[in-house]
């Protein structure tokens, strides 16, 4: 049961990492609904720069960190479909660890199964924060 | 490759509003992980963990919404709630935006309170208000969860952004004045689009894992919203 389970997770796993690794290069490039409408009365050339007018997008300012993987590519590497699928790839593995680990982390541990038990509220001796 | 970003970023809402939310969003975060705990066991813990790295995945694939030049994306809220709850589902979609925030540039630090609150709870919350209740009336067959993923994902992103228009009326760098009614309007017909982007994304995704393990869809199990009455199940004693 757990290890078909397990079997389960590797392969959502493997999808999202298609998704992310080699599906995401096929993705419009055109501002999504926020962005489009924060553009409106604006001019935008075609790297997606506001040119001209007035526009709420023009008050945007510099990402606190930025850092290598900023804008979903990777600093160094040119090739669009490359740097996309690698920081894809990451960002699945780094969502995976953080998600997976902390909810591990704080999952009940009292040992029995939910499925089966009444829905009235159960007395979880194991609720203090460790 | 051209600026990318696809959620609040800096200098969009002042400072002061940004840090409201941030404690707004921090509060219901600790609120989640309390309830949440009571429903994260050895097999819902890293089903949650993959919900998350699923939806990271999944928005980075932007898809047109056949009007010129705007793309749309998922955003999660849905899916999370269908598959793990809302209470572990609005942590799996603020650890999407928290990591996208720390490490792809993606929406300001500084705002991340306010798109958690957007994506993470309003989004999540507006969804599965509508999952017990269409879950309620539906029938219980395959149609009847794909109909339940569908409206209620296309609801919630409309509701998740009009959260937006909310904090953009309230700390929104440039004043528009009356011209955030037409802020409003642009925002919602677009994620009306996107919503119907969301909604088959959702049902197909849901369908999936129904046929394949239906034990792990939290809205299938016995204790999910079928099992409860609507108002302790959004929120009441549980």
């Amino acid at each position: 049961m757990r290890k078909r389970t397990w079997g389960f997770i590797a392969s959502g796993l493997l999808v999202s990492l298609l998704l992310a690794g080699v599906v995401s290069s096929f993705a419009s490039a055109d501002p999504d609904g926020l962005e489009s409408a924060l553009r409106e009365g604006c001019t935008v050339d075609a790297e997606g720069t506001v040119t001209g007018g007035d526009c709420p997008a023009q008050r945007e300012e510099e990402h606190e960190i930025g850092g290598p993987l900023a804008d979903y590519g990777v600093t160094g590497i040119t090739d669009d479909a490359l740097a996309t699928g690698l920081s894809g790839v990451v960002g699945v593995l780094l969502t995976f660890a953080l998600a997976g680990g902390g909810f591990w982390l704080v999952r009940r541990r009292t040992g029995q199964q939910p499925t089966g038990d009444g829905d009235a509220a159960q007395p979880t001796s194991t609720a203090g924060v460790g | 490759m051209e600026h990318l970003a696809m959620h609040i970023s800096n200098g969009i809402i002042n400072g002061p509003v940004a840090a409201i939310f941030a404690v707004i969003a921090l509060a219901a975060m600790a609120l989640c992980v309390q309830r949440g705990r009571q429903h994260l066991d050895d097999r819902l813990a890293p089903m949650a963990g993959l919900v998350a790295a699923f939806i990271f995945a999944v928005q980075m694939i932007n898809f047109p919404i056949f009007t010129a030049g705007v793309s749309g994306h998922l955003l999660g809220g849905a899916l999370a709630a269908l598959l793990v709850g809302p209470w572990v589902g609005a942590l799996c979609v603020a650890v999407v935006l928290t990591v996208q925030a720390l490490v792809f540039g993606d929406g300001g630090v500084a705002m991340l309170g306010l798109n958690i609150t957007n994506l993470a709870i309003i989004g999540t919350a507006a969804a599965y208000l509508l999952i017990v209740a269409l879950l309620r009336v539906l029938p219980r067959t395959p149609a009847g969860l794909a109909v339940t993923a569908f409206v209620s994902a296309l609801v919630s992103v409309v509701v998740a952004a009009l959260g937006f228009v909310v904090q953009y009326k309230l700390g929104g760098a440039v004043d528009l004045g009356d011209n955030i009614a037409g802020l409003a309007g642009t925002i919602a017909g677009t994620h009306l689009l996107i919503g119907v982007g969301e909604g088959l994304i959702t049902a197909m995704t849901v369908l999936t894992v129904a046929k394949t393990r239906p034990d792990l869809v939290y809205a299938l199990r016995a204790r999910g919203p079928i099992a409860l009455s609507p108002v302790p199940a959004v929120g009441g004693a549980r």
